[in-house]
């Protein structure tokens, strides 16, 4: 007879086995941060180090690129960089996570969603280690001009981690399988990170796309930068978070107050889990179909 | 994974393979990546060709029963213990278990040089799927058998295979599970390690775990299984007593060393 708890029981292949694995979980991104940090002078030191140098070199090189002027730019450049690089990370870790631990897919059953699930909950983890360096420099800000720039709104990041992390599962796991079958998907890969790099307004405003469509359409040709915009604004997920978190982080700096909750709550919200729960169904899918035929490529 | 609701009853089939048969694709070339499988995809030569590991291979095991699984490499015995081990899915054919297995199809699969023992003990203990509070208990009894007290928290690249394949043995051992799965793993350590391991083997087998063997030592296998399983090119040769099977296997050994050697000799003679 079955009982309850049987039923319940997740089947054999699905993603839900990943909670009967709760534990390995715990302890691959464990091992993965082990590994990371120790042994290396600086240790933690280096996850906060590495986006500072980075973006003070970015926020030396665009402030002359660029005119219009982005008031705390250093706090709007590195928010856009975190977010943007836990999806970066995250995928590209996920993309080697099946085929890095053949040696084990091929002498024990274990969940196979467990391997790159592990890599992104580790980046996940890089994530908020590297928040360090955002209070380091908003701390840095606050000195300087005499004002608090923390705020009860920042810890709307945690919703908008959330919904990169769900996006970033769906998306490291269709990438995992995808690799297993196709090795040089990873040079793709930074193809495409390269594109979307320019596509999520990392370094620059995207009301400049509004500002040269208002030229177009004065000289009378296709506001051609108001579609591009339009793109990069509804299509690209990796957008909307980085938008997102800089609602929490960035404007309440510049506005001083609490960001208008409405234009938050409304499209963006629900793009941004649309796009996780839609990436997320995706990977799953693709993981699940063919994760039974793993063992015959790696 | 020692769910007490899928303890099998003691004369209820505890492995039951029906009629399995596993395919596998022995393309001359491996495609695996794009740009490769779109040339070949131009050039029509996607082709499938067929080899099958397993061919209607049938197994039932009882609950305390040790098997062992015989004959020379590339027959299909660790494709079994794969299938047994849920690690291969037939590509026809059912396989039921029920309850717990742990499969050495080599130990040490999970370790990790870059971590210390301790660390390993617990990552391999949650691989094999036992929880991280079930490890806590056990973790001194694992520490004593591997005999590795004095290099816990020395990271693992610095171990002697012996010491590897000890620490391997016992993680997979710390519980008893329903099913032990065992290939070819005992060919590394030393004797005494290795006659621990066979009482280690024989004690969980007194106390109800069922085997499954894969090893060439004929000395081994004789002394710890009953039955035994004889698969020739992905094909049941016979199944049955130990001591049959074996009788019989070792009579066409002879044979054909003998008719080996004949032909050797025709050949000088020529």
């Amino acid at each position: 007879m079955a009982s309850i708890k049987e039923k319940l029981k997740p089947k054999e292949g699905s993603f839900f086995e990943v909670f009967k694995y709760k534990d390995l979980l715990y302890q691959l991104v464990a091992r993965d941060i082990k590994l990371k940090y120790r042994r290396s002078f600086l240790g933690y030191v280096w996850s906060i180090l590495n986006p500072l140098l980075i973006m003070i070199i970015m926020s030396v090189v665009f402030s002359f690129l660029f005119q219009r002027n982005l008031s705390y730019f250093p706090i709007y450049l590195l928010a856009g960089r975190t977010m943007f690089e836990f999806v970066n990370h995250s995928g590209q870790r996920a993309l080697t996570s099946i085929t890095d631990n053949s040696s084990l897919l091929k002498k024990t059953y274990v969940s196979k969603f467990m391997f790159p699930l592990s890599k992104i909950t580790a980046a996940m983890v890089d994530l908020v280690f590297s928040l360090g360096a955002m209070v380091i420099v908003m701390a840095f800000f606050s000195i300087i001009d005499g004002r608090c720039l923390f705020s009860f709104a920042n810890l709307g990041i945690i919703i908008v981690i959330i919904e990169a992390y769900i996006f970033a599962v769906g998306f490291g796991i269709f990438l995992a399988q995808l690799h297993v079958f196709f090795r040089d998907i990873r040079y793709i890969y930074t193809a495409f990170i390269t594109v979307l790099t320019y596509c999520s307004a990392i370094f620059y405003d995207i009301g400049m796309f509004y500002e040269k469509a208002k030229q177009q359409i004065a000289s009378g040709a296709d506001p051609l930068a108001k579609y591009l915009a339009w793109i990069i604004e509804y299509l690209n997920p990796v957008y909307i978070y980085i938008k997102q978190f800089r609602y929490f982080i960035w404007v309440p700096t510049v506005e001083g107050t609490v960001p208008d909750w409405a234009v938050l709550t409304g499209t963006d919200l629900l793009l941004g889990f649309g796009y996780a729960i839609i990436m997320f169904l995706i990977g799953t899918f693709a993981f699940k179909r063919s994760q039974d035929k793993f063992i015959l490529y790696i | 994974m020692s769910d007490v609701i899928n303890k099998p009853s003691d004369n209820e089939y505890i492995v039951d393979v029906d009629n399995v048969t596993i395919r596998f694709n022995k393309a001359t070339e491996k495609i695996n990546d794009l740009k490769e499988y779109f040339i070949k995809l131009v050039k029509r030569q996607l082709m499938f060709q067929e080899f099958l590991g397993l061919q209607d291979v049938s197994l039932k095991i009882k609950k305390g029963e040790a098997w062992a699984i015989i004959d020379t490499n590339g027959s299909g015995k660790s494709t079994l213990l794969k299938v047994i081990s849920k690690i291969l899915k037939p590509y026809k054919g059912t396989v039921t278990v029920k309850g717990s297995v742990a499969s050495l199809i080599e130990l040490g699969a999970g370790i990790d040089p870059r971590l210390t023992a301790r660390e390993n003990i617990y990552l391999n203990g949650c691989l094999l799927g036992y929880s991280k509070k079930f490890i806590d208990e056990k973790f001194d009894e694992i520490v004593e058998f591997a005999e590795l007290e004095d290099f816990l928290d020395s990271p693992v690249k610095n171990f002697s295979s012996g010491m590897k394949s000890r620490l391997g043995f016992s993680v997979a051992t710390m519980v008893e599970p329903d099913i032990l799965i065992v290939d070819e793993v005992l060919a590394v350590g030393d004797v005494l390690f290795k006659k621990k391991c066979m009482a280690k083997m024989k004690q969980m087998l007194n106390n109800g775990t069922t085997l499954l063997i894969v090893s060439h030592n004929m000395n081994h296998i004789q002394a710890m299984c009953d039955k035994a399983i004889w698969l020739n090119k992905g094909k049941v040769v016979k199944q049955g007593d130990m001591k049959e099977v074996c009788d019989e296997y070792l009579a066409t050994i002879e044979e054909k060393k003998a008719k080996e050697k004949a032909e050797k000799e025709k050949l000088k003679d020529k």
